[in-house]
């Protein structure tokens, strides 16, 4: 175990510590390696605030202009970077509006830790200003959440949070601190948590059960993986990779999993789920043998589970005990991080090709390719598609650039065109479809991997419900590329209301405002375009541009993202039109 | 599958928010606690909560695997009711008169094999160790009569088989 002691400038480095425990606070962020945090600040959260201020060389805190931005832009952070995102913010309304993050990031698995300020011990319970049960409200959508109501307790309970946030299966976790334990000091000394006694983060793996799979496997005719985002967070994309091509499987990903395998990876063939690849869907129900690999058999992903691979052996590769028989039973279960299994499994695989089997995804693809890919990214129509705008991003920006997206049309267009060389480029808010998500998402991305060429492909519904978040991009010069695919509708709500409620369009249409202009004021260079022939070169400019750009792109207003499994349906049942 | 009583027994740390959190599953699933009672268990520092319900064993063990997954949860096991000896208490206070007027209460005392745990110039006080059809019964008798409290406590209880529990739990908190 590491341990630590303050180290305050001001006094002898060698004496435990007696500091205040907002300062303690900032010494326990600095001990788990953070430097970046997103906030907003408030009454019961100003101590912190105030030795935030001090220490402004070591740990830079962006002001957000939405608690629930700080959120995403956490996330944003956590997923391309694999670290643990902090967010903080007041009590009452400050704590209120991290709940849509929370709730985000515990649904997608994102190891984020979320401090809030809270009203002082002795008025707890009373009503106070701005006191709210953040502990209450926040367990259902937290991985731990505790209330520190005393200095002493700081260090433990923050090097326990950081540790439950990204051990195991991660995800958020909440401190709640009050106001008189920011005051009160502490004598403070810092050793990283490893260990919970009541918490087995990672289930040992099973040598029978990795021999069952790979008996499976070595028997199997048409076997077929559906890998999700378990892989990228167990680390296990070399792993899966060796899987596929020594056993010669074709592999599919959820959106939560994709990138973890480039798209041009010939074993790699698409999409499962409510909008993905035609051939992976209908012929999850014509394998015989479905390994899941670190995916969780999400509803977008099954359709309905009565007529979900029935006729496939089922192995669950899956590190969260809870997640086995959930949905979908496993025949054989495989507990364990992907990493290890997958590396454990490798040596009992035989060799194989499966060469028919591969050209029966080819031939759906083909199917797929002439009724639906052809016209989303080569319309020959007049009005601009989402799909050839992804299309002209993933050329300008030479398949390289980390994609985050919102919710909605979009959002399935993006993950069905965008091209991914790296693993953790497909920033998408899955479980939970937050909208709003992607703009303080690019910002958190953007400032995770710097290095990095980040797009945000956002909606134009989606895009006003964190707009406020360009204040960021601009104070601090982020530089994001926008593109806002404006189609003045709730696109995705209006597709179901035109295939399933005879096109009764309540409130999906929406007339926008100039979103130029709204760029422009925060001064972020702005562009938009109408035209196909204006569009290449307005995204070439948007990629080559070393500041934040924002792109509005006026698409057609009544396309349908197509395929589509009706809800409900099976995945055989997936419509080509 | 059919619905049944199970039992559902977690060892825990002794957190103030960890009931909260272990009700919540059941919220979230919508599924109504029977019964719930909360102890120190054969463990020193271990906390149990017993917890009934009806439902399916495919959503008990769904939910007890939710259980389990809590930070703060040690170990979850689930039961039916043939492979526990299960008990719940219940009190009655009943008007002190009614003990000298009414012949019948005497017999449903020693028929019940109650007790009388306090008797004053103006109540007095049964208490009922059983399953809980028999504290229904005794209910069901007493009422005509006039109950002037009622209460029953969580049902609890231990395994019939020999669960080597504390060494299970020892070797999971190692
Ligand atoms: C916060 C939130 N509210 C409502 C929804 C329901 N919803 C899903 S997609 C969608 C429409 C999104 O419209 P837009 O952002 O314009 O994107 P498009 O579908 O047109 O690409 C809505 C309202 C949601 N996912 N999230």
């Amino acid at each position: 175990m590491e341990t630590l002691n303050a180290q305050k400038p001001t006094k002898n480095n060698n004496i435990a510590m007696k500091i205040t425990g907002a300062e303690a606070i900032i010494h326990c962020l600095l001990a788990e390696g953070v430097d970046l945090i997103y906030g907003y600040p408030g009454g019961a959260i100003m101590p912190v605030y105030d030795e935030l201020y001090k220490f402004q060389d070591k740990l830079t805190h962006i002001l957000t202009r939405h608690e629930q931005g700080a959120t995403h832009a956490a996330q944003g952070y956590a997923r391309v970077s694999g670290r643990v995102g902090v967010a903080m913010a007041t009590s009452g309304p400050g704590a209120t509006n991290l709940v849509t993050g929370l709730a985000d990031a515990q649904i997608d698995s994102t190891p984020m830790v979320c401090i809030t300020g809270q009203v002082p011990r002795h008025l707890l319970g009373s009503d106070a200003f701005q006191e709210t049960d953040i502990v209450g409200i926040s367990t259902p959508v937290t991985k731990w959440n505790y209330q520190i109501t005393k200095a002493s307790e700081i260090p433990e309970i923050m090097a326990k949070a950081f540790y439950i946030a990204k051990s195991g299966r991660p995800g958020p976790v909440l401190v709640d601190i009050t106001k008189n334990a920011q005051f009160d000091e502490l004598d403070f000394t810092y050793e990283k948590c490893t260990k919970v006694r009541s918490y087995n983060p990672v289930p040992k793996p099973d040598l029978e059960s990795i021999k069952a799979a790979a008996e499976l496997i070595n028997n199997a005719k048409k076997p077929y993986i559906v890998w999700g985002q378990g892989v990228i967070l167990g680390k296990a994309e070399e792993e899966l990779k060796a899987l596929i091509e020594k056993a010669g499987i074709p592999a599919a990903w959820t959106i939560m999993g994709e990138s973890a395998i480039p798209t041009s990876h010939p074993l790699n063939v698409g999409m499962v789920g409510m909008h993905g690849n035609y051939g992976p869907n209908v012929l999850t129900n014509e394998c015989d043998l479905l390994l899941a690999i670190g995916m969780r058999f999400d509803d977008r992903v099954t359709g309905s589970l009565d007529t979900y691979a029935k006729q496939a052996n089922v192995v669950h590769f899956e590190i969260d005990p809870a997640e086995i028989n959930k949905n979908v039973k496993a025949d054989v279960a495989v507990l364990g991080n992907a990493k290890d299994t997958l590396a454990a499994l490798l040596p009992f695989v035989k060799e194989n090709s499966h060469d028919a089997w591969h050209k029966e995804f080819d031939k759906k693809y083909e199917e797929e390719f002439k009724t639906v890919i052809e016209n989303d990214i080569h319309p020959t129509k007049p009005g601009l598609t989402m799909g050839e705008v992804i299309e002209e991003i993933n050329i300008a920006a030479k398949n390289k650039a980390v994609i985050v997206t919102d919710v909605g049309q979009h959002q399935m267009i993006a993950c069905r065109y965008a091209k991914f060389e790296q693993s953790k480029s497909n920033i998408t808010s899955g479980g939970l479809g937050t909208m709003g998500f992607a703009l303080p998402a690019a910002i958190g991305a953007k400032q995770g991997a710097p290095e990095r060429e980040v797009v945000a492909i956002i909606g134009d519904g989606g895009y006003q419900m964190t707009i406020q978040e360009l204040g960021v991009i601009f104070q601090h010069q982020i530089p994001v590329k926008i593109v806002v695919l404006n189609n003045d509708h709730l696109g995705m709500v209006r597709q179901w209301q035109e295939l399933f409620f005879d096109k009764r369009y309540a409130s999906t249409v929406m007339v926008n405002p100039d979103f130029v202009k709204i760029a422009e004021g925060y001064h972020i260079e702005a562009k938009s375009v109408s035209k196909r022939e204006d569009l290449k070169s307005a995204v070439e400019e948007m990629i080559s541009s070393d500041k934040p750009y924002f792109l509005e792109v006026k698409v057609e207003k009544e396309d349908n993202v197509f395929p589509m499994i009706p809800s409900g349906a099976s995945v055989s049942d997936i419509r080509l039109k | 599958m059919e619905n049944q009583w199970f039992t559902i027994s977690v060892y825990s740390e002794n957190n103030v928010g960890l009931l909260n959190r272990i009700s919540g599953i059941f919220l979230k699933r919508h599924i109504n606690i029977e019964s719930l009672n909360v102890s120190k268990s054969e463990i020193e520092q271990v906390s149990k909560f017993t917890i009934v319900v009806f439902t399916t064993e495919d959503w008990t063990r769904k939910i007890v695997g939710q259980i389990e997954k809590q930070i703060e949860v040690i170990k979850a096991f689930y039961h039916t009711d043939d492979e526990t000896i299960y008990q719940e208490s219940a009190l009655f206070k009943i008007a002190s008169a009614l003990l000298f007027d009414e012949r019948q209460i005497q017999n449903i005392i020693k028929e019940s094999n109650s007790q009388i745990v306090t008797v004053s110039r103006d109540f007095f006080v049964l208490a009922k160790t059983g399953r809980r059809h028999e504290i229904d019964e005794m209910h069901d008798a007493l009422e005509p009569f006039g109950i002037l409290q009622f209460v029953r406590s969580g049902r609890i209880t231990v395994t019939k088989e020999a669960m080597p529990i504390t060494q299970l739990l020892e070797e999971s908190i190692k």
